[in-house]
């Protein structure tokens, strides 16, 4: 009961509403990790207040969606955290949270552990103290491991390990895989993007081209025992397609809501070209998703531009839109870790003060040039295995 | 799910009273339907917006078979019906009523 092809055809033209959806609920967090999509760290105050999240989620169980993915900044660091997802949970809205551990007590892991409607992921990129404090920060590994270990102690079953692949960490894989199997979780690989914090950090973390080939080597080893969030995609250009529906969800099946209530095409493209709308304005995100002129425009087929006369654009689809818009390529075109190296070419061609500026930045120490982005790594269907059923 | 035992095994599905499971959130599209499983956190697309109606009739039918006739499925195409509600039961989505 594998996704079939034709699968990604229906959703390209889009959803009636979102498979996968992003929220950033704060920009805040006790963290300041290195490679940080969203860089946060401040609060931002034009947060969504409670009242207004409430009403974001009347329209999400309005429009069965059927869960979100929460992030932040550390999402449980908002007072009403609690209090949000409890909402949801009511209206049948199912949240899986992103968090460092920190805040993972017995009596959240109990409250994790009563509920089909909840689920949460450890974020770690470290399979050791050493490799993981270098990118989180100094005592961070400890902190999730103890998370781990409060999780598995209450009996939550198959709660995520989420880990962001770094030159650093792809070494690691197997001891990933062991550390999340020794706490019944499940692992849960993504992609770094070169946006928010993470365009700092990138050419120093991003995966070397052997790296690469090795880490799709191990995907198709482990199949659908480890969750991307679709996010390798762009891998299957080495040969055939990893498991999940191998496109681009952009506004098709994905998207963000920030802690100010954008929305955004996806977690990794936070920039005005990317802004389909806001959930204060009247129609509230229905009407975004549904009528936005950028998400219409995302649901047309795509140029492939030089990417379209390539033996793999069949399973790579030209990669990630974040990843070339935040590294200055364009989006007809090749990905700039495009497994044919065409991608390496045209980052050649790139002039240097072209590529896209940040906007808002929330880090706690300005650094120089930032994008915020997802720290909270989506994919269109994350978490959820895909099993066609019916014709 | 509740447990089949020999002999409702043996029952063919579209002869079963069928309802969709109650961690099963079920959401139109138009290209047919998506169906979220709260429980093994599965998600399932029904290709044929005849599906999604066989589906929505099954609480008011006393077999699958008479959904499938309700949602005006020709003979013809009831073997694939048959084979698209068998996998929506092997996978939780689906399961017996009134046991």
């Amino acid at each position: 009961m594998k996704a079939a092809l034709p699968l990604a055809e229906h959703f390209e033209a889009g959803l009636s509403a979102p498979i996968c959806l992003t929220w950033e609920l704060t920009y805040a967090c006790n963290l300041a990790c290195r490679h940080c999509l969203s860089s946060s760290g401040r609060r931002d105050p034009g947060e969504l207040s409670t009242g207004e999240a409430k009403a974001v989620i009347d329209e999400l169980a309005q429009m069965q969606v059927f869960y979100v993915n929460v992030g932040g900044g550390e999402p449980t660091i908002r007072a009403d955290f609690w209090e949000i997802v409890d909402y949801a949970v009511a209206r049948r809205v199912g949240v899986k949270f992103s968090t460092n551990g920190s805040r993972i007590n017995p009596d959240s892991a109990h409250r994790i552990a009563a509920s089909d409607y909840l689920d949460v992921q450890i974020s770690l990129d470290g399979a050791t103290a050493a490799v993981n404090d270098d990118v989180r920060g100094a005592g961070s590994f400890a902190t999730a491991v103890a998370a781990l270990e409060r999780l598995a102690a209450a009996g939550v079953d198959g709660f995520k390990l989420s880990v962001v692949c770094t030159r650093r960490n792809l070494g690691q894989l197997d001891d990933f895989k062991a550390l999340a199997d020794r706490y019944g979780a499940q692992l849960r690989l993504t992609r770094l993007r070169p946006a928010g914090r993470g365009a700092e950090v990138w050419d120093e973390l991003r995966p070397t081209a052997e790296q690469q080939r090795d880490l799709y080597l191990w995907l198709l080893d482990h199949g659908e025992q480890v969750l991307t969030g679709d996010s390798f995609f762009h891998l299957g250009g080495y040969g055939e397609a990893l498991p999940g529906l191998n496109l681009c969800g952009a506004g098709r099946v994905v998207c963000l809501i920030d802690p100010v209530g954008d929305v955004y095409a996806c977690p990794f493209a936070i920039h005005e070209s990317f802004l389909a709308g806001n959930v204060r304005a009247p129609g509230g995100f229905t009407a975004v998703w549904r009528e936005s002129a950028l998400f219409q425009s995302l649901r047309e087929p795509q140029a492939a531009g030089a990417c379209s006369s390539c033996s793999a654009f069949d399973v790579c689809r030209g990669g990630c839109m974040a990843a070339k818009f935040f590294t200055g390529l364009p989006l007809a075109g090749p990905d700039p870790e495009c497994v044919k190296g065409h991608g390496q070419a045209a980052l050649a061609g790139v002039e240097a003060g072209s590529i896209p500026r940040p906007s808002p930045d929330h880090s706690r120490v300005r650094f120089s040039r930032r994008r915020p982005d997802r720290w909270c790594d989506e994919g269109p269907l994350a978490g959820a295995g895909v099993a066609v059923s019916a014709r | 799910m509740i447990p089949l035992g020999p002999d409702r095994a043996m029952t063919a599905v579209l002869d079963r009273p069928l309802a969709v499971a109650p961690e099963v959130s079920v959401r139109p599209e138009p290209f047919g339907a998506l169906l979220y499983h709260f429980g093994t956190r599965r998600l399932s697309v029904l290709k044929d917006p005849r599906l999604l109606s066989v589906i929505e009739a099954l609480s008011d039918a006393p077999t699958a078979r008479a959904a499938c006739a309700a949602a005006g499925v020709t003979e013809g195409a009831l073997a694939s019906f048959e084979d698209a509600l068998q996998r929506l039961v092997a996978g939780g989505m689906l399961q017996e009523r009134g046991l």
